[in-house]
């Protein structure tokens, strides 16, 4: 089984004046095609860095990352930039507050030089109905969207460029819980339809359940644990794994059976 | 422009200024038209009306040579105008590109603009101005050229700071995992989120280019004679203080409705735009 994007003894260290950080410790693993990688850890585990060097923002101290089998250099190609995209955490500043959302999408098929020039307000067109928006979204600015909205435009960009990876940094987290399901609804549709690899990272362990394949725990730079989701939550191997399942909030008994009474009305209704 | 409207309504001072600076600029866009004596902006002498008080035909009174004082404040004004604008015009651009390319590249890019800019804002302003002024000849043209020399290195402050801080933005992010080029992040991401402060202290700052100018001809400096400057005519008139009062109140309050017009308007604007403070 050889990785998408493969990662061998990369490391990550920061000078901070005399001081030397190291955010990420001799860290190996695969993302195989297709699947949703999740990487949990708390803040401070090296895991947002893993993103930024897989986007190549920075390149790792030590180490290589491979994609289908070619080792990035320090300097992004624009064709690897086009493989692998981004959603942030917060769209409200992710989106140009001063660039309307039609621009914002339109960048990316500018810079990569996808479809002809007049199809590209098309293309933005079906972008925003792929992510369930209205095409005439195009002209608004992201100050007139709400939070979900907003998202989804985001999600749309990380799409514009036709990626086969999107690294998903904590894409929910910004949101209230009910717009939280239906952007994970949507992720994974997409994933589905276009056959996109996630990375996901996250510290919502109830999210990594819902999405998630795979699970690599990290923490203090250090890859701790890497499994099925199904075998991480039933049998973790590493103490660090068994506390941050441990301090999920449990569900209690009363309330699955509350949330499977509302859902069934929910149903009967719709 | 809704919004506009309601805040130029609440607060009088902001519709002041909008009114005050109208008038100058309406003033000196046709002076032509309004001056009762065109022809006074020039060398003209009219000894049999020389040095009179405020009186009809002469609003603002006549000066030594007995030209209409209120005639040449407008074209003193179009003057005026005319420096700050074409100031601005140069000094703005190469300003504010330079805040942005130091603030956004970093590195020795960023530590070689910023020093050189430092070097240029240790030194008093109107000293830097007049040193240059007193190099070069006293024309027009190299009154503009010590004053936009003196501008430049505050808007490169002001958008060096903001590029900082827009810089940590997601969207800043965004474009760079998109593989947009610098050109694109610098002029086209990060440059719209800087105008609304640009806008409004280049408002600000055309009150204090007339202010600078009309300095540098009070001291001889500036614009020579005889092309209408309120600084000139305020120096002028100084030596007939306080007999011949209107020689020198009227340019200077001519002076003062500039300045504190641009204020207020660059005032309004900041609200208007919603600038950060």
């Amino acid at each position: 089984m050889t990785g998408l994007l493969s990662l061998r003894n990369v490391s990550k260290v920061f000078t901070l004046g005399q001081r030397e950080i190291r955010a990420v410790d001799d860290v190996s693993f695969d993302v195989v095609e297709g699947e949703c990688l999740a990487i949990v850890g708390e803040s401070g585990s090296g895991k947002s860095t893993i993103a930024n060097m897989i986007l190549g923002i920075y390149p790792p101290s030590m180490g290589t990352i491979a994609w289908r089998g070619d080792v990035l250099p320090a300097r992004r190609e624009l064709r690897h930039r086009r493989a692998i995209q981004l959603v942030q955490q917060n769209p409200l500043s992710s989106l140009n507050p001063r660039r309307s959302v039609g621009a914002s999408l339109r960048l990316p098929l500018d810079v990569h030089g996808i479809g002809d020039r007049s199809h590209r307000a098309d293309r933005v067109a079906r972008l925003l109905e792929e992510v369930g928006l209205p095409a005439d979204f195009m002209n608004r600015s992201p100050a007139a969207l709400s939070g979900g909205q907003r998202q989804r435009v985001a999600i749309a960009r990380a799409l514009a460029s036709e990626s086969d990876l999107v690294v998903l940094d904590e894409p929910t987290s910004a949101l209230d819980v009910l717009v939280q399901a239906r952007v994970l609804k949507l992720l994974a549709d997409l994933r589905d339809k276009r056959g996109l690899t996630y990375v996901f990272i996250t510290h919502d362990l109830s999210v990594v359940r819902n999405i998630a394949d795979r699970v690599a725990v990290f923490e203090k730079g250090c890859l701790r644990e890497l499994g099925t989701t199904e075998a991480i939550f039933a049998n973790p191997q590493h103490a660090y794994t068994r506390r941050l399942i441990a301090a999920v909030p449990v569900v209690a008994d009363a309330e699955v059976a509350l949330r499977n009474r509302l859902m069934e009305n929910d149903d009967a209704a719709a | 422009m809704k919004r506009a409207a309601y805040i130029l309504v609440r607060n009088p001072l902001s519709l002041t200024g909008v009114i005050l600076i109208a008038l100058v600029v309406f003033g000196a866009l046709f002076a032509d038209l309004i001056a009762p004596f065109p022809e006074h902006r020039g060398a003209v002498v009219d000894f049999a009306n020389f040095n009179k008080p405020p009186e009809w035909p002469y609003l603002f009174g006549t000066d030594l040579v007995g030209r209409d004082l209120f005639s040449r404040i407008l074209y003193a004004y179009r003057i005026s105008l005319l420096l700050g604008v074409v100031v601005l015009a140069i000094a703005v651009p190469i300003g504010v590109t330079i805040g942005l390319v130091a603030g956004y590249v970093g590195g020795w890019v960023e530590y070689v603009l910023m020093r050189i800019t430092d070097v240029f804002l240790s030194i008093p302003p109107l000293v830097l101005a007049m040193s240059m002024m007193g190099l070069l000849e006293p024309t027009l043209t190299n009154g503009m050229l010590a004053v936009t020399a003196m501008w430049w290195p505050w808007y490169t402050r002001l958008v060096y700071n903001l590029t900082r801080s827009e810089k940590e933005e997601g969207y800043v992010l965004a474009a760079e995992v998109i593989g947009a080029s610098r050109a694109h992040t610098i002029f086209r991401e990060i440059l719209p989120n800087c105008v609304p402060s640009i806008v409004t202290k280049m408002t600000l700052d055309l009150g204090f280019v007339i202010l600078i100018a009309s300095s540098l001809s009070f001291l001889g400096l500036g614009v020579q004679p005889p092309t209408p400057d309120l600084g000139s005519m305020v120096a002028d008139g100084a030596k007939y203080l306080p007999d011949s009062w209107w020689l020198t109140v009227f340019p200077g309050l001519a002076i003062l409705v500039a300045v504190f017009g641009f204020n207020l308007l660059g005032d309004a604007l900041r609200d208007i735009l919603g600038v950060d403070q």
